[in-house]
């Protein structure tokens, strides 16, 4: 017996070996070295000297510019992630009633977009929406405006890019937990009188709701460091935590203060996916 | 006088090419325990769905209390169904699940938590108010699921195979349940089964369904005993198919050759004339065997014993009658005495009777 289970031990250790391995040095170590920078200084020549001290927390926290920046980014992935799940859901749940070969063939729809990179979309995107673009040239076309509609340079403009980007990543796992979903229970409701607003917010929502809270947390997470769209779609107009971060650790040159940051950020997000968890958007049944 | 609850007129539905239901006219009546019964794809657990409304005929009229429902969606119509799988909402308690309906029909709040004890008490499970419904056992979230939908105090009550998933025990447990519990509320009963001795104990009417079609409707022992057809025969019970040749067609009964010289008399429901191939069907237990040519008996036929299995209650005989057809009989045990119960064996030569209306002349 004893023998079996060592053996079993060390195949074990052998298959979860190069995971470990790479979430040590990939991760782990990282997220550390992160940690102890931000306690450091940055000497007049933007070197990190280890010298420890709170600083640069005192920074982050006691100036208001930054805490705006927080607000904000917060506030726009609060948003983001609101419009990605009501854009999401209805195509997520009209793929989910396909049959399986259309299922298969609007999901590759889907995901065909990642075979372009990000910012080439993103490019692309703005010139769609620009003053001169197609959408402002359409429109301008049909007489339905006189003047071009503002999109690119402002909030919503931002709004847009992170929509565009995002939505995939909602789709995704709405259409999972919704494909899942066993339509009996649809039709016992509606047996026992509920109409279709009514089976939805009573049967359908809830019964889809792990899809719901992943596709919020994974839109969510990225949205708040996002730092692509902001700077192209919002042209400096809008500046994120994402664009912050990349000031002070390519421009500024400040380190330090990055990683401390860096490191608020990272709580902001734990703090807030916890405070989803627990508001009942992970309710287990 | 008996008023008709539910009435399927002439209803038709296609799936594309295919025809799941095929002109099919039922009436149920007011309070009556009816049963669709047949094989897998025969239609019935469609027509149940149109009655719900799940499904829309493709022609022909569904009426419920004399109203036609056109294309009534399911939550505006006065049925309730017990699901095959009774469905019971996943996230929700037993009281959330049974006062489902009444919240979604604006019952008072004051008189949902009532009425919710009420039907949990009628179905004996008052206890598991606030489980949820994967700690229950299969007959438990059956009877729940018959809470849940007789809480709604419906005109008609759709069950469509609900005791399909439960053990055989359990099931003939229920089968009485239910029974009891329909004579107690009076609503009409609309029951899918495909168990013909579930829908023979349980049933005041069935309606047997092959095809899309509707083979015989009328009592138990009306469909036991008088089957029209072939199908409904061999659905319902076992039966012995006898093929024949029509020799004289009298107004009492029709005599049928059998080859080799055997002819026996059977009772014709349809017109058959001389000359034409039959099928008689006899039920093995109406069939007696003898040892001797009985006396003053209308019906004595010839047979060989080709095998007798004693199963306890009764002996099972596979008889060859006329050289070429194979008729089985059911003889009960009646005699416990060893000594003198007497079994025939392979190879005996016997006599076979019956009661000529037990035999019946099916054309198709």
């Amino acid at each position: 017996m004893q023998q079996v289970s060592t053996q079993k031990k060390g195949v074990l250790g052998f298959l979860l070996g190069p995971s470990v391995f790479w979430l040590v040095i990939f991760f782990v170590a990282p997220l550390i070295i992160v940690l102890v920078v931000s306690f450091s200084k940055r000497s007049l020549l933007g070197v990190v000297e280890y010298d420890f001290n709170l600083q640069n927390y005192r920074r982050v926290f006691s100036d208001v510019i930054y805490l705006r920046i927080f607000w904000k980014s917060l506030w726009l992935a609060i948003v983001n992630t609101i419009l990605c799940l009501v854009v999401a859901y209805p195509f997520a749940f009209y793929i989910a009633r396909q049959t399986p070969s259309r299922q298969n063939f609007l999901i590759f729809l889907v995901m065909v977009p990642f075979w372009t990179n990000f910012l080439i979309r993103t490019y692309a995107l703005i010139f769609i929406v620009r003053d001169t673009g197609l959408f402002n040239n359409f429109l301008i076309g049909l007489g339905i405006v006189d003047e071009p509609l503002v999109i690119m340079f402002t909030q919503t403009g931002v709004l847009l890019g992170m929509l565009y980007g995002y939505l995939p990543f909602a789709i995704l796992p709405l259409y999972a937990s919704i494909e899942q979903l066993d339509f009996n229970y649809v039709q016992a409701a509606q047996d026992l009188g509920a109409s279709g607003v009514r089976v939805f917010l009573r049967i359908i929502l809830p019964l889809t709701m792990p899809g719901v809270v992943a596709a919020s947390i994974i839109t969510f997470i990225p949205t708040m460091g996002a730092y692509v769209t902001p700077d192209l779609m919002g042209g400096g107009n809008t500046f994120l935590i994402g664009n912050l971060l990349q000031q002070q650790f390519m421009t500024v040159r400040d380190w330090p203060f990055g990683s401390a940051l860096g490191i608020v950020l990272m709580i902001l997000v734990l703090i807030a996916t916890i405070i989803y968890f627990r508001k009942g958007g992970g309710r287990a049944f | 006088m008996v008023n008709v609850d539910v009435e399927l007129q002439s209803v038709t539905k296609r799936f594309g090419d295919f025809i799941a239901v095929d002109n099919v006219s039922v009436q149920i009546y007011d309070g009556e325990f009816f049963s669709l019964l047949g094989p897998s794809g025969c239609g019935k657990t469609t027509c149940l769905r149109m009655i719900a409304g799940f499904e829309l005929p493709s022609e022909g009229e569904v009426n419920i209390g004399g109203k036609s429902m056109g294309e009534t969606p399911p939550f505006k119509r006065p049925v309730n169904t017990v699901f095959q799988n009774y469905a019971l909402f996943p996230h929700m308690t037993i009281f959330e699940n049974v006062a489902f309906g009444l919240e979604m029909k604006k019952v008072a709040r004051s008189e949902i938590k009532p009425r919710v004890t009420e039907a949990l008490e009628m179905v004996r499970l008052p206890q598991l108010a606030d489980r949820r419904p994967r700690q229950l056992s299969g007959g438990q979230q059956q009877r729940i699921a018959l809470a849940r939908a007789l809480v709604n105090r419906p005109q008609v009550l759709l069950l469509d195979e609900p005791l399909s998933a439960l053990d055989l025990k359990l099931r003939k447990a229920m089968q009485l349940e239910l029974k009891d519990l329909q004579q107690q509320v009076g609503i009409t009963f609309i029951f899918v089964t495909h168990d013909q001795e579930e829908a023979i104990t349980m049933s005041d009417r069935i309606a047997v369904m092959s095809d899309g079609r509707v083979e015989q409707i009328g009592e138990p022992l009306e469909i036991y005993e008088r089957p029209n057809n072939r199908f409904v025969a061999d659905f319902i019970g076992e039966t012995n198919f006898i093929e024949g040749e029509v020799i004289e067609n009298g107004s009492d009964s029709t005599l049928v050759g059998l080859g080799a010289g055997v002819q026996i008399p059977a009772r014709a429901s349809q017109e058959v004339s001389s000359g034409q191939t039959v099928t008689v069907a006899v039920r093995p237990e109406k069939i007696s065997v003898h040892a001797a040519a009985p006396m003053n008996q209308g019906i004595n036929v010839p047979a060989t014993v080709e095998e007798a299995i004693y199963i306890g209650t009764d002996t099972r005989y596979t008889l060859r009658v006329a050289e070429r057809h194979h008729v089985v009989a059911r003889i009960q045990n009646v005699n416990s005495d060893l000594a003198t119960n007497r079994f025939f064996k392979r190879g005996d030569l016997v006599h076979l009777s019956w009661d000529i209306d037990s035999a019946l002349v099916l054309t198709s």
